[in-house]
């Protein structure tokens, strides 16, 4: 273990501890529990909560001394999916000096740089006001992707998760993010047959078949050990891209080296429904999104979700449109209309708690609510897929978080007049 | 993201409108020189329909009024009668709508479905004429590509009219035209007959960001901008409109800011921040034209009382925000604290072709944060934001946007209320005439841009 790597081990066990050191009990009586599990949906039940993980879901518990909170009936959850965003990765989206998705140490000249030792992960500012906004939507984790721009190449680097509860440091393992078809097509020489060609020569490199001297080399001694690990059944990697053909041969290429892929966007990906599922690769998906918007998108549907699921596909969602990070909170509107266009609505609510957390390997302790979990709850005024209903409060790790944000404040601010005759500066 | 730049250039770049009733005291010269007519008419007809009577269903009027267990009659394309149990005319087709709504038609006073269609190709970038910043020359209806499929999705979500608009590239971008959501050929054959045009002004960073190197490149110059281009169109104006002077070679651009002078074309304004949406009310008083409606006015909630006494609509989305410096400040409810002033005019709009589909859902959300707040809002009240609000600040309220007697039959039955994720558009009727089942491919209208793609069927192997 180098060095490195064992300064990044204690940065997690400090922040571990932190969280556990504030976490609360709590015993949240009287809800309608929308467990993400087996178990289903419990009416009138309570959950318990202690040290910050689940300790008992039932009716009637007891708990002499724990703070108490009767839901009414409303409906309990974990806390929401955020999808592929880049929340606290950003945080105007025009401000250039405010974005730290995309790595471009090649922008203005025509090297192309391939580094999947990217960790954007390392520019997460657990301060942005992006998070707020979004946590007090019930909006609880969220996986960072690395965005592929000019100057850089389809190989984005790596993202992670990360839990919108103020700590700096994501949990889980990373991800690779690959853009194939037309919107990379300008990271690829033009055209997307060199995605495959690149993509397979990376390979050679790890291979050894090109020499790491060799002025064909592409990676960096730190991005061979990067990508190795996501090359023979290692970390996952996620592919972004709509169309179907590309999709297959995606699928093809993740079946030859062994790769375990995800698909994001995938508008397509209903078409090719039976081999996605028999390759057991998840999809992200984003409902709203049924616009031929390029000629990679043609068949894009709203019941893209609902037609996967009914092949037997893994599906989950995330936004495709311009603003998945300030506006994370419009997942539960994704989910809503997938179920309005065919799929079942507890296929949508796992596709927005246990089975994202499946997909990147943290539902030993998120997405669903039952002994032993991460206490990361939402009660709502109502079904939370419906845009109509809101979240009444979120717990994270058991603690019960303000629901405040800059934009409620900024609310609060405007909401009431003041006789005071100052300027709103004074309110 | 990145995307948002590409997405402002196409979308967000619209802002004010302006309109008016009143028309200025400077413009009412004796001539009165016609500076709106308009030699690409609207050639549309209504389609064929037949008499349908709606029963049972809970009917928002868009009058602010709702109707439980209500009727609705459609006759010659006209609202033919509201109420309870009305009688049944012989020719009509019933429609049994229990547990069913019925709204009016959904307005949408913002978008470029047709200017930035699908797909998105550089080819179909057409909404911004983006080489110099002021271009009220240019018309939004010369760019629109009838084919958009964007149309057909609008059309599935109950939007029966809306409002196209150049983007916000330029300090004055161009005429707005009045679409009916009817499939065609041409636009022609789309444009709402007798709708005023609306003229598509910008204030802030879009117009900054794309003539930075040459101009103007800061918020002054954009309004010095403004100034020069009504100096010029005041004198024109007037010299057209004088006694006995043929008045010359005509000039498209100062025709146009005639026309709004006039207060004949709309004026709509793309502007976020409330100090600049100030500025922009007193450059209005200064030349003498009216502003129909501040577009996205991310932070009208701070002057909503101002918005209210100048008469000027707020077009807004529900919860977009932090995608450049000026949308900073969004909250999810400034359409409830415009919405609240009396006298208000608070509309959602989209902005886009995503947006456009759903803009009940907009609303909703709306709604949903209001109640959070303490604001409650009806049904019956929230679906103005989308159907008689909008039709107010394009001037055509008096036609469509509520179901009252005598106006065009432009309705919505939905398979429950509107106010919901699950909510989804099962007959759309334009005129009388049904354009949309959702329960019949037949009358699911299809672009020809889509026509023959799926022949591989099976998909890749």
């Amino acid at each position: 273990m180098n060095r490195r790597v064992v300064r990044a081990v204690a940065a997690v066990s400090i922040a571990l501890f932190a969280s556990q050191a504030a976490a609360q009990d709590v015993l949240i009586r009287n809800a309608k529990v929308h467990t993400a599990t087996a178990k289903g949906t419990l009416e009138n039940s309570d959950v318990l909560v202690r040290g910050g993980k689940i300790a008992a879901i039932g009716r009637g518990l007891n708990a002499p001394g724990v703070q108490s909170v009767d839901a009414g009936g409303k409906p309990l959850t974990p806390t929401l999916f955020g999808g592929v965003s880049e929340i606290g990765i950003e945080e105007v989206s025009g401000e250039e000096s405010t974005v730290d998705s995309g790595l471009a140490l090649g922008a203005g000249s025509k090297d192309m740089q391939v580094r999947p030792e990217f960790d954007v992960t390392l520019a997460y500012n657990p301060a942005s006001v992006l998070v707020p906004v979004a946590r007090v939507e019930g909006i609880g984790w969220t996986v960072l992707g690395a965005i592929p721009r000019s100057g850089g190449s389809i190989i984005g680097g790596q993202g992670g998760i990360v839990r919108l509860d103020g700590s700096m440091d994501p949990i889980g393992a990373r991800m690779l993010f690959v853009n194939l078809g037309s919107e990379a097509d300008g990271l690829s020489g033009l055209s997307r047959a060199a995605q495959w060609m690149i993509l397979d020569q990376l390979i050679d490199e790890l291979n050894g078949r090109i020499a790491p001297n060799s002025h064909f080399a592409k990676l960096t001694p730190a991005g061979r050990t990067a990508l190795r690990k996501y090359i023979g059944g290692g970390g996952r990697v996620v592919f972004r891209v709509h169309r179907a053909v590309d999709i297959v041969r995606a699928l093809r290429w993740s079946k030859k080296h062994n790769v375990r892929i995800a698909l994001i966007g995938a508008s397509e990906a209903w078409r090719v429904a039976d081999q996605i599922a028999a390759a057991k690769v998840p999809v992200l998906v984003d409902s709203l999104a049924n616009l031929p918007g390029n000629f990679d998108q043609v068949f894009a549907t709203e019941e893209s979700a609902a037609r996967l699921r009914a092949a037997g596909v893994i599906v989950t969602f995330s936004q495709g449109g311009d603003d998945q990070s300030h506006n994370a909170r419009k997942m539960r509107q994704v989910a809503g209309n997938a179920v309005a266009h065919g799929m079942s609505w507890n296929d949508a609510f796992d596709a927005m708690t246990r089975v994202p957390a499946q997909v990147f390997g943290v539902s030993n302790q998120m997405g669903s609510i039952a002994v032993g979990q991460r206490a990361d709850l939402v009660l709502w005024t109502g079904d939370p897929l419906d845009v109509g209903q809101v979240a009444e409060q979120v717990w994270l790790d058991g603690r019960a978080i303000p629901m405040k944000s800059r934009q409620t404040e900024l609310r609060d601010r405007y909401l009431n007049s003041n006789d005071s005759g100052l300027p709103p500066a004074y309110r | 993201m990145k995307f948002w730049v590409a997405a402002a250039a196409a979308c967000t770049l619209l802002a004010a409108c302006t309109h008016t009733p009143t028309k200025p005291s400077t413009a009412k010269a004796t001539k009165s020189f016609n500076f709106a007519e308009d030699p690409y008419p609207s050639t549309y007809a209504a389609l064929p329909s037949r008499s349908v009577l709606i029963r049972h269903a809970t009917v928002l009027t868009g009058t602010g009024e709702r109707i439980d267990d209500g009727d609705v009659l459609l006759r010659n394309g006209q609202v033919a009668a509201v109420g309870h149990d009305l009688a049944v005319p012989d020719d009509a087709h019933i429609v049994e709508a229990n547990g069913k709504w019925v709204t009016p038609g959904i307005i949408d006073v913002h978008s470029h479905l047709g200017v930035y269609p699908s797909p998105g190709m550089n080819a179909h970038s057409d909404g911004n004429e983006a080489t110099q910043p002021v271009t009220p020359n240019v018309w939004a209806e010369h760019s629109v590509w009838p084919q958009d499929p964007g149309f057909s999705t609008a059309l599935a979500a109950g939007v029966t009219t809306l409002q196209v608009l150049p983007g916000s590239a330029n300090l004055i971008g161009g005429r707005g035209v009045t679409l009916k959501n009817v499939p065609a050929t041409t636009y022609q054959a789309m444009k709402f007959p007798g709708a005023p045009w609306g003229l598509k002004m910008a204030c802030g960073e879009n117009p900054k960001r794309v003539y930075a190197s040459r101009g103007p490149s800061t918020r002054m110059g954009n309004v010095a901008g403004y100034r020069a281009a009504f100096a010029d169109a005041a004198e024109y104006m007037k010299k057209r409109n004088s006694d006995g002077e043929e008045g010359g070679k005509r000039d498209l651009k100062n025709d146009t800011l005639a026309g709004a002078l006039h207060g004949d074309i709309r004026v709509h304004i793309h502007c976020y921040r409330a100090d600049e949406m100030s500025t922009m009310i007193d450059l209005s008083k200064e030349f003498g034209f009216k502003i129909a409606a501040f577009h996205h006015a991310v932070e009208a909630y701070k002057i909503a009382d101002k918005l209210s006494k100048e008469g000027i609509c707020g077009a807004l989305w529900a919860d977009w925000w932090g995608f450049k410096m000026e949308a900073f400040d969004g909250i999810q409810e400034n359409v409830a604290l415009v919405d609240r002033v009396p006298g208000s005019c608070a509309i959602v709009h989209s902005d886009s072709a995503e947006g456009i589909q759903r803009l009940n859902q907009e609303a909703a959300k709306v709604i949903a944060n209001a109640r959070r707040v303490g604001i409650p809002v009806t049904p019956e009240h929230a679906i103005q934001w989308i159907t008689l609000n909008p039709a107010k600040s394009m001037g055509i309220d008096q036609r469509t946007g509520s179901l009252e007697v005598g106006k065009m039959a432009d309705v919505v039955i939905w398979n429950g209320s509107p106010f919901s994720s699950y909510a989804l558009a099962e007959h759309v009727y334009i005129d009388g005439a049904e354009v949309y089942d959702r329960s019949n491919k037949s009358l699911q209208p299809k672009s020809d841009f889509l026509l023959g793609q799926d022949l591989m069927t099976g998909g890749a192997r």
